[in-house]
């Protein structure tokens, strides 16, 4: 049975992904050969370069796919848990035995050859995922659902957060965009983006002014939902009264508060007020417009705090970099500098083959791995990218519209994982390159050098045209 | 199970497609729109590595090599490639100071982390010998060899001048001169810097982050080679030069040895002197500073920037114009008793005819010529004729430069009329006011070099050409055009036969012949002694011109030697020498010379 199994499951199997992955896997290997080109080491498949290397991860990773796909698919719906509950164990451990590289603990060394569990446990999660809000039905308008699927999503992120690992963890918020496509409210997608924005602008702007800019916005808002005058002025002296109160105990007694921090404690003192109000007339979307107003208030505080005493130093600077507060060509910028110098020098159709001057002669960092963009960009110039970026691009709608035909719930959330790791390693890969995103290490999926990160992707895809390969069959 | 949410899958592809199009339109506008980026890209990896041209070489007339090149090697840096080296070591391989060390740095540190600049000038072959075995234990230092003088003998500093870097002021000025480059200083290096400079070149590199070459851009097609300079052929004699500077040692003065023919310099002698060999590298600017401090001034080019009243080597031009003029012929007698008027005179026969005027050096002979010259009824007025005479003496080049390559060369200085005007009042002075000059005293004012070519002049009875120190540039080469141009003097020649004649028995003749003492076996010297009173008040300079054979002169020169006394005693016995040595090759009157050379005018000063 399984030899006549086998043959169907070759017939079925998605080509158009086959084929896009293939190109990207050779377009990889091809620009890694350019990034790393010497001329004592010429030959493509020299085992002391990293491309000759890379070759080696290739074949690999065509034994891994062909694995993957003649396992049985009830094989992953069943061990959905077992691989992820595995995986978190493998990234608890390699806290513990993993070797430190660049200060991170995020590699199991295997003598010369090394694993980064995170790079599986992406897979892992996704499959986690399916598997659970398969068997709930996906309601996740139940709050014991969201929240579990969240922790889901969150495990992995904290234990590699604890690496630390911080592009890796980020890569995980991703399956955000599956729990949207199962339901989950968009106003959480939406106060997310909310949250990001207001992340930036703490960081931008004077936080007196921000915190104004809130307060005033929350009186329009409530404004334009009530229309009653008298009852925003009165707000507005009950909140001014008790800014007075907290201004004046502040300069007389406490003497460190900062604007800002008196402000949300002047809001909250007058919601007390509020919430007679509020709860007499029973106006719930005043409570809610106090309550975001409060909220984001408390996150501008916090921000701050955390931004300054949490981040890491060359965190800080890249996020303050990427948002035009700083500007240090030679220090922490220095990196993306150099790599839109690459990119852009290549112009229309790129400096030609192996022609890249930035690329090959080192000024970009890790040009092979986590920017190996900048060698497509150069050498190949706006046409390459283009191409390159369509390819991801047909890959990924490819895959919303496989995930969409299945007739599996298991198969389809897992299908939208898939989507969702790939495009946030695309658009932040490349848009870190380019100096839209801030530098968070992570690769380029198939193109970027290393046996772990490709042989992970490949899993994960293949993982999904398995499923989808068999989408007739049910699973349950 | 009816999916509700199937809607979402759009909002996720518009979601992707759009995120998608910011990248792309990103893309498009660092490759496409903006061309920065390729810019940026250049100055990151093309390196301008600058081929330094080695610099002409300088040779004497008869071709013997004067300058040459040593190689020298400069230390560059590239601080962003400097790893923790071992700094005492590096110190005593290059011998510096170890203090020395961070200061270097932080100026290379300053100037750029990422660009090479110096560290140390000029480190000699040896040092770098040493250092060069070394090199690759001190990661971003490397060796650019440039190019330093060397000097065969040393001698002629005044003539061939020196190498320094280049001012910043020149660096603004032209635009082939950059921060770093060499410039000629004075003498044959800064008159002929155009052609022995050469041509830098450049090579274009491709480094890496690192500054390290990666090979050459474009295949070198847009390098350029570096072009030697051309090499100089002078018109000096080194040999001649080296003797008339040993004659010359310990005391001041200047020798000036022309062709009359070509107006060539055989020799320019300034002492005292210095070796050019002490202005070359990096302990150039402190033996700079030595000898421009030294109160003997060793700097200064007496040849062409001293000037001296020129005595009675006045008396030969004074004569021929007075000839010229018609005031008086060669068979005119004047007497002298013990001198004219004011002016006094040694004992002598008289009266005496022209020829014995210039033999014995008569003063009261030249004063009434010099009379009859400026009371010519010819004239309206004594200014007129005196006018007349500045005429001819414009002619010989006197009271303007000359137009020797080198830029420091002074004017002397003849009185105009409106000078004495000035002096005495319009109309107040005549020709006993200025008397004196009949003598080659007084207001006048003349450098070795004009003497030397007047006497070239007086050779070749009637013109010369423009002294010049260079004889031919590079292979073909020939001398600027304006050395080529006869000048002649509007004086017959035939007036000219009676004051060579003077000169001639002022070397060779019998009664009262003051010169004597320049006499040279079986060659014909004619001279002309003279006694420069010192307005220093010190003693008078000794003064000799002379040329030398009498028909067909291959030598016409000029001695000054301060404070020495009479011509005779020492500036023509100098003359005399140096005529035997450059017509002979040696000298015969060992007696001469060894009281010359042992003659110290300076140390008992």
């Amino acid at each position: 049975m399984p030899v006549t199994r086998n043959v169907n499951i070759w017939t079925r199997i998605d080509k158009v992904s086959i084929v896009i992955f293939l190109l990207l896997v050779i377009i990889g290997w091809f620009n890694i050969y350019a990034a790393v080109y010497n001329e004592e080491h010429t030959r493509i498949v020299d085992l002391s370069q990293r491309y000759g290397k890379q070759f080696v991860w290739i074949l690999a990773t065509f034994v891994i796919a062909v694995f993957v796909v003649v396992i049985d698919t009830r094989f992953y719906f069943f061990f959905a848990y077992f691989i992820y509950g595995f995986l978190l164990f493998l990234l608890l451990l390699v806290l513990f035995v993993g070797k430190d590289i660049n200060g991170a603990r995020s590699w199991f060394q295997f003598g010369s050859f090394s694993l980064q569990p995170s790079e599986f446990a992406k897979a892992g999660t996704a499959l986690a995922l399916a598997a659970y809000l398969n068997t709930t039905r996906h309601d996740l308008g139940k709050l014991s659902v969201f929240i579990t699927s969240v922790g889901i999503i969150l495990m992995p992120a904290l234990l590699i957060i604890l690496q630390p690992d911080m592009g890796s963890a980020v890569v995980f918020l991703s399956l955000f965009i599956v729990l949207f496509r199962e339901g989950m409210s968009p106003y959480i997608l939406i106060s997310g983006f909310l949250m990001l924005v207001l992340f930036f602008f703490t960081l931008i702007f004077n936080n007196t002014w921000l915190a104004l800019g809130l307060i005033l916005s929350a009186l329009l808002l409530a404004w334009i939902v009530t229309r009653k005058w008298k009852l925003l002025l009165l707000a507005m002296v009950i909140l001014a009264v008790s800014s007075l109160i907290v201004y004046g105990f502040n300069s007389l007694v406490i003497k460190s508060l900062k604007n800002e921090h008196i402000l949300l404690i002047s809001v909250l003192l007058s919601g007390i007020a509020y919430a007679f109000y509020f709860y007499n007339k029973r106006a719930f979307s005043l409570l809610a417009i106090y309550l975001f107003l409060a909220g984001s208030l408390a996150y501008v505080n916090s921000v701050n705090m955390a931004f300054n005493t949490l981040m890491k130093p060359h965190q800080k600077e890249r996020v303050e970099i990427m948002l035009g507060i700083k500007s240090d060509p030679h220090g922490t910028g220095y990196n993306v500098n150099q790599s839109i110098i690459s990119i852009g020098s290549g112009g229309f159709s790129g400096k030609g083959y192996l022609q890249g001057t930035q690329t090959k002669f080192k000024f970009v960092p890790a040009q092979s791995t986590d920017f190996i963009f900048c060698t497509i960009g150069e050498e190949w110039g706006f046409m390459g990218s283009f191409v390159v970026i369509a390819l991801y691009v047909m890959l990924i709608i490819r895959l919303i519209i496989l995930a969409e035909r299945q007739r599996s719930d298991f198969s389809r959330i897992y299908g939208y994982g898939v989507v969702s790791i790939f495009f946030v390693h695309f658009f932040i890969n490349i848009g870190m390159t380019v100096g839209l995103v801030p530098v968070i290490g992570i690769p380029l999926p198939f193109l970027s050098y290393g046996g772990s990160s490709l042989w992970a992707f490949t899993i994960l895809l293949f993982i999904f045209l398995r499923l989808d390969a068999s989408r007739s069959e049910y699973l349950v | 199970m009816k999916d509700a949410f199937i809607g979402r899958k759009y909002i996720i592809i518009t979601f992707v497609i759009l995120a998608s199009l910011i990248l792309l339109l990103r893309l498009f506008i660092i490759q496409v729109v903006k061309d920065t980026y390729r810019l940026s890209a250049d100055n990151n990896v093309l390196r301008y590595v600058t081929q330094y041209p080695a610099r002409g070489l300088i040779y004497d007339r008869n071709n013997k090599l004067m300058v040459f090149n040593q190689a020298a090697y400069d230390l560059m840096v590239v601080p962003a490639q400097v790893t923790s080296i071992d700094t005492a070591e590096f110190c005593k391989l290059l011998e510096i100071p170890v203090s020395s060390f961070r200061d270097r740095m932080n100026m290379a540190v300053s100037y750029s982390r990422r660009a090479p600049s110096v560290f140390l000038k000029q480190i000699s072959a040896e040092s770098y010998a040493r250092f060069q075995e070394k090199l690759f234990s001190f990661p971003g230092f490397y060796v650019q060899p440039r190019t330093l003088r060397k000097y065969s003998k040393p001698i002629a500093g005044h003539i061939l001048g020196y190498v320094s870097e280049v001012d910043e002021s020149v660096v603004k000025k032209d635009p082939y001169y950059k921060a770093g480059d060499y410039i000629g200083k004075l003498g044959i290096e800064e008159a002929y810097e155009k052609y022995l400079r050469g041509r830098r070149g450049v090579s274009i590199y491709l480094v890496d982050v690192y500054s390290r070459i990666k090979g050459s851009y474009a295949d070198g097609r847009l390098d350029t080679i570096a072009v030697q300079g051309e090499d100089v052929i002078s018109t000096v004699d080194m040999d001649l030069q080296e003797y008339g500077e040993l004659l010359m040692k310990n005391k001041s003065g200047s020798i000036v040895a022309l062709e009359p023919k070509t107006g060539e310099v055989l020799a320019l002698v300034s002492s005292p002197n210095y070796d050019p060999g002490l202005l070359v590298g990096r302990i150039r600017s402190e033996n700079f500073m030595k000898l421009s401090a030294d109160t003997s001034l060793p700097l200064f080019n007496r040849a062409i920037q001293a000037k001296y009243p020129p005595g009675s080597t006045f008396k030969p031009i004074n004569g021929l114009i007075g000839l010229q003029e018609n005031v008086t012929e060669p068979s005119t007698l004047f007497g002298c008793n013990h001198g004219y008027m004011f002016v006094g005179c040694h004992s002598h026969s008289s009266p005496l005819d022209l020829v014995h005027g210039i033999s014995n050096s008569c003063n009261a002979y030249f004063c009434q010529v010099f009379r009859r010259i400026l009371e010519n009824p010819a004239y309206p007025s004594v200014e007129a004729a005196y006018e007349k005479w500045k005429e001819y003496l414009d002619q010989f080049g006197f009271g303007q430069r000359l137009g020797i390559e080198f830029t420091n060369e002074l004017t002397g200085f003849i009185p105009s009329p409106a000078y004495y005007d000035r002096y005495y009042g319009k109309n107040r002075w005549k020709a006993l006011t200025i008397i004196s000059m009949a003598i080659g005293q007084g207001e006048v004012e003349t450098t070795p070099l004009q003497m030397a070519n007047m006497t070239a002049a007086i050779a070749n009875r009637g013109y010369y050409f423009t002294p010049h120190i260079v004889k031919s540039i590079g292979t073909d080469g020939k001398p600027d055009q304006k050395y080529l141009t006869k000048h002649t003097i509007a004086i017959d020649s035939a007036n000219f036969e009676s004051i060579v004649t003077g000169m001639e028995e002022a070397v060779n003749g019998s009664a009262g012949a003051t010169a004597r003492v320049a006499a040279i076996k079986d060659i014909i010297v004619c001279g002309k002694t003279g006694t420069a009173q010192n307005s220093q008040g010190k003693k008078d300079h000794s003064v000799f011109i002379a040329f030398a054979p009498k028909d067909d002169p291959k030598i016409a020169i000029a001695v000054y030697v301060e404070n020495a006394g009479f011509g005779a005693t020492y500036a023509a016995p100098v003359a005399s020498l140096m005529i035997e040595k450059y017509l002979n090759g040696e000298v015969t009157n060992k007696y001469s010379e060894q009281r010359m050379l042992e003659l110290n005018l300076i140390a008992g000063d």
